[in-house]
């Protein structure tokens, strides 16, 4: 694997590959050494453009405990705040000989332009860019369905038959593009349920079923439901009349919860809007897997950085 | 180039039985015993002796897995490869007798990974090392306690170890 810019490129071999990587490498989040040395000597730049807690802490835990170097790099406060240039930061980073760029634009595609411009040599993984993908989330999601559905024999498997509903804010969400490109590759059947307005224009093409009324999909009894945050800091126009009128119609609060079925698992890639798509209680139950997703998160890009840098050259 | 079968299905099952003689013999029984095999061929072995060292002395085989590649010094002169599960026994190895079990000992490389990555899980009290096919050529100062054959080659011929387990076929060939 040279780069990690979508999960349309990952055949299913390698996302099989990937998952059971992860779960060597969750073992290893349970020694008391939680090290390898395998990375040693490898300097892996988090290069985020764009706000975020979650995944630049998994990356930089993930490459530490294999034992790479790790350089933060925020937008804020460095000089891309006074006008540098992805061109420059990116031939900047290459001259301190970075091996590894995980990159979190706002522009779709930005990873991509790092990946083939021949400004910089190193592999470069996708931590989210615009509204485009977010590959790492939706392994680490896979990861996290197998482990519900399999447990300590996950290992070889796919996640064929395994029916998943995407709810919420599908327009802007790159969580839910590369989830369905990745489950699809799995065998799992995706169902999408958002209102009109946070549909893209056209779904033509995409691996999926579509339809817009929450409580037909709850009592469709699906393996996993699978909650989208609303971004706020996304909604530049009028998508729904008011936050009310969403959490009743597409949130999946108390009422949904219970009638679910007590397999089902509920999942959220967070930072949760608690009230809005997901109730309190929805969050905490047993059938979340929200903190799981985290922790899982960690040995996904451990396996990601390993087949990204330990291999030689192809 | 044609295959040269060196060891048959009867001398595999001598050489194992004997190396789990060997092991008992040299730990004073069975106790504090942990066997960790290699993957792939090295943990199919481990079994075996386990279980032989189950039926002179009963529950004496215990029985584990310990994969390396995240500690081998050749990771960047290959593609990558598909790590291996480890798999410590409940008792964990801090002052246990570790017997590493191997098919082939060859450079040594592999036994300086897994020594490297014993480690990291917890301080043994002795690491020992059986191997099924023992071919010279060492790279580092690593020698085998137990070996079941030692087999002198010349560094382009190739051993082939075949396990019914996972080849279908029991055999040692040398090629």
């Amino acid at each position: 694997m040279r780069h990690l810019l979508s999960t349309m490129d990952v055949s299913r071999d390698l996302a099989i590959s990937l998952l059971d990587t992860a779960e060597d490498m969750a073992d290893v989040s349970t020694r008391e050494v939680k090290k390898l040395p395998t990375l040693r000597g490898k300097t892996v730049v988090n290069l985020f453009f764009e706000d975020s807690t979650r995944t630049r802490v998994s990356f930089e835990v993930a490459a530490k405990r294999l034992s790479a170097d790790v350089i933060n790099f925020a937008a804020k406060g460095s000089s891309v705040s006074k006008g540098e240039s992805l061109k420059d930061t990116a031939q900047t980073l290459a001259a301190m000989g970075a091996d590894a760029v995980v990159i979190r634009h706002s522009a779709s595609g930005a990873p991509r332009v790092l990946a083939d411009s021949g400004w910089i040599d190193a592999g470069i993984v996708n931590a989210g860019d615009g509204t485009h993908e977010h590959p790492t989330q939706a392994l680490l999601d896979a990861f996290t369905v197998r482990r519900n559905l399999h447990g300590s024999a996950s290992r070889g498997k796919a996640l064929d038959g395994v029916r998943v509903t995407i709810v919420g804010d599908i327009l802007h969400s790159r969580v839910a593009r590369s989830n369905v490109w990745l489950l699809d590759t799995l065998g799992a059947t995706v169902n999408l349920v958002a209102p009109a307005t946070l549909l893209p224009v056209s779904t033509v093409g995409w691996p999926v079923t579509v339809s817009y009324d929450l409580d037909e999909a709850v009592d469709a009894a699906p393996d996993v439901v699978m909650m989208l945050r609303i971004q706020s800091e996304r909604m530049n126009a009028a998508f729904f009349p008011n936050a009310r009128e969403y959490a009743r119609q597409w949130g999946l609060d108390d009422e949904r919860l219970a009638r679910l079925p007590a397999a089902s698992i509920v999942m959220h890639p967070g930072p949760m809007n608690r009230g809005l798509e997901i109730s309190s209680r929805a969050a905490d139950s047993a059938q979340s897997t929200v903190l799981e997703q985290v922790a899982n998160g960690v040995s996904i890009r451990m396996a990601v950085l390993y087949h990204l840098l330990a291999g030689a050259d192809s | 180039m044609t295959a040269r079968t060196v060891l048959q299905q009867a001398d595999i099952a001598r050489a194992l039985t004997r190396i789990s003689h060997e092991i008992l013999e040299s730990n004073r029984g069975s106790s504090d015993l942990v066997l960790l095999g290699i993957p792939t061929r090295g943990v199919v072995l481990a079994r075996r002796i386990g279980a032989i060292l189950d039926s002179i002395e009963p529950g004496s085989g215990t029985v584990g897995a310990l994969d390396v590649t995240m500690y081998r010094d050749d990771l960047a002169q290959q593609p990558t490869r598909a790590p291996s599960p480890t798999d410590i026994p409940p008792g964990g190895i801090d002052g246990k007798t570790i017997v590493l079990v191997d098919d082939v000992l060859y450079s040594g490389r592999t036994i300086r990974a897994a020594l490297d990555a014993l480690s990291d899980l917890g301080r043994p009290r002795a690491v020992r090392l059986a191997a099924l096919v023992d071919r010279g050529h060492r790279e580092l100062p690593i020698r085998a306690d137990f070996v079941g054959k030692n087999l002198p080659s010349s560094a382009d011929e190739r051993i082939n170890v075949r396990l019914m387990e996972i080849d279908g076929v029991e055999e040692v060939s040398i090629q």
